[in-house]
């Protein structure tokens, strides 16, 4: 049994069908790929499994536990953790307390109005553990806002990281960097392998075809290939969507 | 934007101390400058109350402009205990605050799922109900008459009695109430569950995602405000021994948005305050000159927001950062802060 899965599932916004009879299961474990077109559901694909919107029809399940039409929070809880296409950090905070605030044992404080968080060594401690693996501990005391673009899609991964997730979904991590900048990106997922299981949206076919054990293609809403790096490079669909030049 | 919450956590900080202290002294002095101690009452309770609202505007960034009715909630809440329960403070005032505290819930449970502009006009369509169940329950209200002959009730301590019908003796009970409100709030702010209200006003989506459920603790917050709103009704019923509709309306709720803007709520702790000493300076001040003094603050309020949206307390806050860039040279490169270092 797949650590997460969904199945079927199906997504109408007024009278237009974005997502048709979806299929995903991603192992525990798994870095788990996902390509396709702008404009083809992706992004609508992962709002459905995270909680964003609820599927009009088909079931997703998590370590056997059916999670559909649960809301995001209650999902997040369960231990599926999201980064963002479009950067959603909290700009006014440093990088510090932006993991601190996506820590486990802060949200299990979120009623507490008298403990004082900057004296609070086990919250500083863990942020920083954090933050130092996605190379970020000497900014921890930056402001999000005033972060570098590249720094900030770090610490994108490293807000999602702070609630300790099961699984990982990360739209686009590298979206908008720079060479070095990916090169970073791919150091970071490169450690995350194997301790995590992954699932990622990505424009950089070299890249993801170089960590993901697998990989499912969306177009027009549909899962149209699906399988291991070496399997879709071979695979007609995917060489005719002109999906990028498959090294 | 408001202080980072590293700042200092201490529950009772130098400007705090400093603050109170000050207060403290202004019986002293307060007739030798052409003021008079009632102003001192006042300035504390709308501070209080100022407080309180800015907890939901500069905080959670949530907007509320019909503040009003939980602040003559807990002005009538007061009243009509002493009329028809106990005239006891302790007793009084706890029944003004769970009475404001359940009709800021009340309110709170419709709203809180809500954002943006549906927010604001669901909290003035709630503070208009309000203050038309004010006006039209003429039996329980007094109507448009209000509550009158409201007791100055006194404190009372075990054996100990203090009389709180001299301005002097309200003044420092309001102070220590103050003192417990800005304490309280401070701590607060800088608690697990301040840190989630800012995170809230700077991204309520990545909160949500994060798993806190973002309604509950929204509806809490406004909870929270409104039960200080009605605590600042309570000792404003009792400074002016009576309670009128008129501070539930929408105009009197403006006001508090107006002190909390000007004085710069939004980016400071302190800025509520400053609002309210601006507000009720200037209504003293320039309203002894002229009775067209809101004319005149209402212009300096359009102008704030054109040119100084941080209001008095940024202002301050560039002048101090100006002052300090030409004073001292700034280090090479900033070390990081060590966390928690005040």
């Amino acid at each position: 049994m797949a650590l997460f899965e969904a199945r079927g599932l199906h997504m109408r916004f007024g009278r237009r069908v974005v997502l048709e009879r979806i299929d995903l299961a991603i192992e525990q474990g798994m870095f788990a790929g996902i390509i396709g077109p702008n404009g083809a559901g992706k992004t609508t694909c992962f709002n459905v499994l995270t909680g964003r919107f609820r599927p009009n029809r088909g079931k997703i399940t998590f370590a056997e536990e059916d999670i559909t039409g649960l809301t995001p929070a209650k999902i997040a809880r369960k231990g599926i953790a999201r980064s963002f296409q479009i950067m959603t950090l909290f700009d006014e905070y440093s990088a510090r307390d932006n993991v601190i605030q996506a820590l486990p044992e802060m949200r299990a404080m979120a009623y507490h109005m008298g403990h004082a968080v900057a004296r609070d060594r086990f919250l500083i401690d863990a942020a920083d553990e954090v933050l130092d693996g996605v190379g970020l501990l000497a900014r921890a005391h930056v402001r999000a806002k005033d972060l570098s673009y590249g720094d900030r899609r770090a610490l994108e991964i490293a807000v999602a990281l702070g609630s300790r997730p099961r699984i990982l979904f990360l739209d686009e991590p590298t979206s908008g960097l720079g060479a070095s900048g990916r090169a970073r990106l791919r150091t970071l997922l490169e450690s995350l392998k194997g301790k995590l299981t992954i699932c990622a949206i990505e424009h950089d076919l070299a890249l993801l075809f170089s960590l993901a054990d697998r990989v499912s293609v969306i177009q027009w809403g549909q899962v149209i290939a699906e399988g291991t790096p070496a399997e879709l490079r071979s695979d007609p669909w995917v060489r005719r969507s002109n999906l990028g030049k498959l090294q | 934007m408001l202080p980072s919450p590293n700042a200092s956590p201490r529950l009772v900080t130098p400007t705090i101390a400093l603050v109170l202290l000050l207060l403290a002294t202004v019986p002293f002095w307060i007739e030798r400058i052409g003021l008079y101690p009632y102003l001192g009452v006042e300035i504390l309770i709308w501070s209080i109350y100022a407080l309180g609202f800015n907890l939901l505007l500069g905080y959670t960034g949530l907007p509320s402009f019909g503040h009003g009715a939980y602040f003559g909630v807990g002005a009538y809440a007061f009243g009509l205990a002493q009329f028809n329960l106990v005239p006891n403070l302790w007793i009084c005032l706890l029944v003004a605050v769970v009475a404001a505290a359940f009709a800021g819930l009340f309110v709170a449970c419709f709203i809180s799922h809500r954002r943006g502009i549906y927010y604001a006009l669901m909290t003035i369509a709630f503070g208009q109900v309000f203050w038309f169940i004010a006006i039209k329950t003429h039996s329980v209200t007094g109507g448009e008459d209000g509550l009158l002959k409201i007791a100055r009730l006194p404190v009372e301590v075990g054996v100990a009695r203090f009389d709180l019908s001299s301005n002097v003796a309200l003044y420092y009970f309001a102070l220590a109430a103050f003192a417990l409100v800005l304490i309280g709030l401070w701590r607060l702010v800088n608690s697990p569950f301040g840190r989630v209200l800012q995170a809230i006003r700077q991204n309520e989506t990545r909160v949500t995602f994060l798993g806190y459920a973002v309604w509950p603790i929204k509806a809490a917050v406004f909870t929270l405000s409104a039960a200080i709103s009605g605590f600042a009704g309570a000792l404003f019923a009792m400074a002016q021994t009576s309670a009128f509709p008129d501070v539930m309306s929408l105009h009197h709720s403006g006001y508090i948005v107006m002190m909390t803007l000007v004085g710069g709520g939004l980016v400071s702790f302190w800025g509520p305050v400053i609002g309210v000493f601006a507000f009720l300076l200037t209504r003293d001040i320039i309203g002894a000159l002229t009775t067209a003094w809101m004319f005149w603050f209402g212009l300096f309020f359009v102008l704030v927001v054109l040119f100084k949206p941080e209001g008095i307390a940024g202002l301050l806050r560039d002048l101090k950062d100006g002052w300090m860039r030409r004073n001292f040279s700034a280090p090479a490169a900033a070390p990081a802060k060590e966390p928690g270092s005040p």
